[in-house]
């Protein structure tokens, strides 16, 4: 018993005098060779959704490599909610901890990377086109590279992936020739097939990108979503979206009292046969599904004609990180052509990639052309074309009036 | 041993300290947020604002009202189950193939559980399956809210069949304090019922000791998280899941609406609780009555049957929920209505196995440590208080229970700032602490009662043959409360593996045990991997109360007296 207690006393006394991180200057990802003789032995934290297998072992092969060629250490923080990342980064600030923080590198967009920058949380300045792979990117074709729900990323987040908004049917139950081509169809769909159509509920990304597609489709003036919501003109410029939401939710999956949690929860009730039409961010999601024997292999996709949301999923290093360097090698890794060429490949991951193929070597862009993209899976010009993010100011505001006006329907 | 017994006067002071100094700082940290002091996000004055925002929240009444009634529902129909049935069978050869049974299902965590029940109830469940379509025609699921439904039925049944296992087991350790034999015999010779001689002799005191625990329940079922996300209701959902989602909001200015929920959250576990007490007066009154009138009430047949089938589904509940997430583990396609899958595929253990040997090596060092330092601290504080003689009255030591009795994100983000400015975040040893905040009152708990009920005749008469305290209480007390010590390991163990909260903030993401992978990974939704760690988080508690119920029964086959 004394034992224990002395033990638990070197615990305690261990555990209050650990010594903080110390200073040192942000290391330049144009002097590369630099970063790679500072990133050697660095241990780099990704935080990063954990909530896929498919992606937790793409990391983990990146990391495997990443050690093998650089002695990098890579360890995947596997998020539930990339919120929580973005939650730490700023509790460490709000104690203090300006160096040698706990996350390195952060998978992120959209609403969480507009709120860290404006709260200057993020690794300044401009570090993502001095990293060598950059030359590769497709940043003139793929506007929104640069432009991430509407804000300039300033090179403070560095392209990982491409989105594109793609609804799936099981074609053994849904013939190809009546699903719907725009949401005013779908709308009609749920009239006829009431029960069989829902979304995951707001503020899950899935959910709020649904709304936003159906607010792109309907809002009068389109060029306000290229701008933050005016707040006394917004009841009237989300009203047909709000109309068509209540003109909708009678024929939900349970009446629109309850929703999907998220998007692998559709994928459930898809193969479960709750519901007949899903929907996804990732083209590719339904070959990968039908692959893990998650999907019958009559799954098939399609979009809307006058095109659906599309986006790019991005890295970022906060401003405190332990590793920079680590997280540079790392990010920098990720836009190879070697490592873009893998996470498209269906059986892997199927996420579509950055890099532009004119700017590729021969060799290269036939490992791209080599991938079988899977049976579900739209060729890029089927894909239809993409709409842009609109401002994250509008999805705070309509998700914040969808709770107001669904959130208690019970 | 003397030493030991000696530092006992240092034990109740640092026991306090753990447990109260980061619920201090965890309160005081999510406390000034509320009332609007957070400079780091713009917050410098105090204001009122953000529980007037909270009160404008939709559905916020709502919300708060039914996690009370959930706290109350679920504590009330399984505290209600395990009396009926322990007045019911006590001592017969089904109570203790019962006894068998039902403990092993306290290892499951909360969560395995509330999946295989969603897995089971839902419309295109099992229970539908087997009956589809040959019996009901369907070859679509039927579109029925029977998950997730606005009264929380579902998620009461969750709580339910789990929180059953956890208050047979603490009656269970209790039951030996009380003269229930003899007790028993009594009111069956005054011509009483066994559900009347029950309740009217051998609950009262029973119940004395299993009280906190009781509280405890209350406590867990009207902040539980993880069970409301699978089971509760959506439109509301209740009030600890609202708030998860508030502090997961990227617009960190909700962290303010986030913490005012939080002490509203608190206002909610204080209001059940109140409430409860209420309805113990209430019940004190109606057993007094049922006394008083001289009924015998010999009619119970139904009531016991009842009781029995309560358990006996709890018990399947769980177990069948289990071996589909087990199933499912395996499987590759399994469509509607099929009550079997097409395939199997052991892809998602392949996948899962080879990166589980981190995040399992935490789990247990943290689990194992915590316990015992847990045990050591709870026995020296129990000894000090025997030495003492100040028991549960005066004593400061109830203040143990708060941990219990706070809900854990009212307290979570203040703590987790402070492991940052102490730069201990991300350590192991500040994990083993955090857990401890957890696991300390829970070994508490279970120990405590047991041991103050422990005759104290046996000291005096050691006493009277010359043994020293020390002596004694490894020669004596130890040995005769080696179950109650065991237990009380167990349910250390398994508070400790079953943590997510600590886990995740203190951790920094860094430290993983199974259950963070697990509810990381359960947010893809995928019943394959689910069924995965379920089984490996449900296993680890379980070889726990195995060894906790099995090893005494092997240590005393020769002493009758100290076998239940």
């Amino acid at each position: 018993m004394l034992k224990s207690l002395t033990v638990f006393a070197g615990v305690l006394t261990a555990a209050l005098a650990l010594p903080h991180g110390a200073k040192a200057a942000d290391p330049d990802p144009r002097n590369w060779d630099a970063v790679l003789a500072e990133a050697k032995g660095q241990t780099v934290y990704f935080n990063a959704w954990g909530g896929s297998e498919n992606i937790n072992s793409y990391i983990d092969w990146a990391g495997e490599t990443l050690k093998q060629r650089y002695g990098v250490e890579v360890v995947h923080v596997k998020l539930d909610d990339t919120a929580n990342a973005v939650a730490k980064v700023l509790a460490e600030k709000a104690a203090g901890k300006d160096e040698g923080g706990s996350v390195d590198l952060i998978w992120i967009n959209g609403e969480n990377f507009a709120s860290m920058k404006r709260q200057q949380l993020l690794m300044a300045p401009d570090w993502t086109t001095g990293l060598p792979n950059w030359a590769y990117v497709d940043h003139e074709n793929k506007p929104t590279i640069l432009t991430d729900f509407t804000i300039p990323t300033d090179g403070l987040e560095s392209p990982w992936g491409g989105a594109k908004m793609v609804f799936f049917h099981d074609s053994a139950r849904t013939p190809a020739d009546s699903v719907p081509h725009s949401s005013a169809e779908l709308l009609q769909w749920t009239q006829e097939n009431p029960g069989r159509f829902s979304y995951p509920q707001p503020p899950d990304f899935i959910g709020s990108s649904f709304l936003k597609q159906v607010l792109i489709e309907t809002i009068a003036d389109k060029s306000k979503l290229g701008q933050p919501v005016t707040e006394a003109s917004f009841a009237e410029d989300a009203a047909p979206l709000f109309a068509y939401l209540d003109k909708m939710h009678p024929n939900l999956w349970r009446g629109g009292k309850a929703y999907p949690q998220n998007y692998p929860d559709m994928k459930q009730k898809l193969a479960d046969g709750e519901l007949d039409i899903i929907f996804a961010f990732n083209p590719s999601e339904a070959s990968a599904g039908i692959a893990a024997g998650e999907l019958p292999d009559t799954v098939r996709s399609f979009t809307y004609s006058d095109g659906t949301l599309g986006n790019t999923h991005f890295v970022a290093i906060p401003y405190n990180a332990a590793a920079k360097a680590g997280a540079l090698v790392l990010a920098n890794f990720l836009i190879s052509p070697e490592a873009q060429a893998r996470k498209q490949d269906p059986s892997i991951w199927g996420d579509p990639t950055v890099l532009s193929m004119d700017k590729l070597s021969a060799e290269d862009r036939a490992a791209f052309e080599a991938l079988d993209l899977g049976v579900a899976t739209l060729k890029p010009d089927e894909l239809g074309p993409a709409l842009d993010e609109p401002h994250p100011d509008w999805m705070e505001h309509i998700e914040g009036e969808w709770l107001r006006r669904y959130g208690a329907a019970n | 041993m003397t030493g030991g017994v000696r530092l006992a006067r240092l034990a109740p002071p640092l026991t306090l300290a753990i447990l109260l100094g980061p619920l201090a700082f965890g309160l005081t940290g999510t406390a000034l947020p509320a009332l609007g002091y957070l400079p780091e996000l713009g917050g410098e004055s105090f204001t009122t604002a953000h529980f007037t925002a909270l009160g404008e929240v939709p559905g916020i009444t709502r919300s708060a009202v039914l996690s009370i009634l959930i706290g109350l529902m679920t504590t009330l129909v399984a505290l209600g189950a395990v009396a009926a049935f322990v007045a019911s069978d006590l001592g017969s050869s089904g109570f203790v193939r019962m006894r068998r049974m039902i403990s092993p299902l306290l290892s499951v965590p909360h969560a395995a559980a509330a999946f295989g029940l969603a897995f089971l109830i839902a419309p295109s469940g099992m229970l539908m399956r087997l009956v589809s379509p040959w019996l009901t025609g369907l070859d679509r699921p039927p579109d029925l809210l029977i998950v997730n439904d606005p009264w929380a039925l579902s998620m009461m049944a969750g709580l339910i069949v789990k929180e059953i296992p956890f208050l047979f087991l603490v009656t269970l350790a209790a039951l030996p304090q009380t003269r229930h034999v003899e007790t028993m015999r009594l009111g069956r010779s005054l011509g009483y019922g066994r559900i009347a001689s029950f309740t009217i002799l051998l609950w009262p005191p029973l119940y004395r000791q299993i009280r906190l625990a009781v509280f405890a329940v209350v406590a867990y079922a009207t902040s539980v998280v993880d069970v409301a996300l699978i089971l509760g209701p959506h439109l509301p959902a209740t009030l600890p899941v609202r708030l998860i989602d508030w502090m997961n909001d990227p617009d960190l200015e909700t962290r303010f609406l986030a913490s005012a929920g939080a002490v509203l959250q608190l206002g909610v576990t204080l209001t059940a609780l109140i409430a409860w007490i209420g309805l113990e007066r209430i019940g004190a009154y109606m057993v007094g009555r049922a006394r008083n009138c001289g009924h015998r009430m010999q009619r119970d047949r139904v009531v016991r049957a009842a009781a029995r089938l309560v358990m006996i589904a709890s018990a399947a509940i769980v177990f069948g929920g289990i071996a589909l997430l087990a199933l499912w583990s395996v499987s590759g396609l399994w469509q509607f209505p099929d009550a079997l899958p097409a395939n199997f595929s052991l892809r998602s253990w392949m996948q899962a196995l080879p990166r589980m040997s981190g995040p399992l090596f935490t789990t247990l060092a943290v689990a194992g440590l915590s316990t015992l330092i847990a045990l050591v601290l709870t026995i020296l504080c129990l000894e000090r208080e025997y030495e003492t003689g100040r028991g549960r009255g005066g004593g400061a030591l109830l203040l143990i229970y708060l941990p219990l009795i706070v809900p854990q994100i009212s307290f979570m983000f203040g703590l987790q700032v402070l492991s940052i400015w102490l730069g201990v975040d991300a350590s192991f040893s500040a994990l083993v602490l955090a857990h401890l905040v957890f696991v300390l009152p829970y070994v508490f708990l279970s120990l405590s009662d047991p041991w103050r009920a422990h005759d104290r005749r046996h000291d005096l008469i050691a006493a009277g043959l010359g043994m020293s305290r020390a002596r004694t209480l490894m020669r004596i007390r130890l040995p005769m409360l080696t179950r109650a010590i065991l237990t009380a390991a167990a349910v250390g163990f398994s508070v400790s593996v079953g943590q997510y909260l600590p886990t995740v903030l203190i951790g920094a993401g860094r430290l993983t045990t199974v259950t963070t992978e697990a509810v990381a990974l359960a947010a893809g939704g995928n019943r394959r991997v689910i069924g995965v760690y379920a089984f490996m988080q449900t296993l680890l508690p379980f070889l726990a109360f195995s060894i906790a119920t099995g090893l005494p029964g092997l240590l005393f086959r020769k002493r009758r007296g100290l076998q239940v």
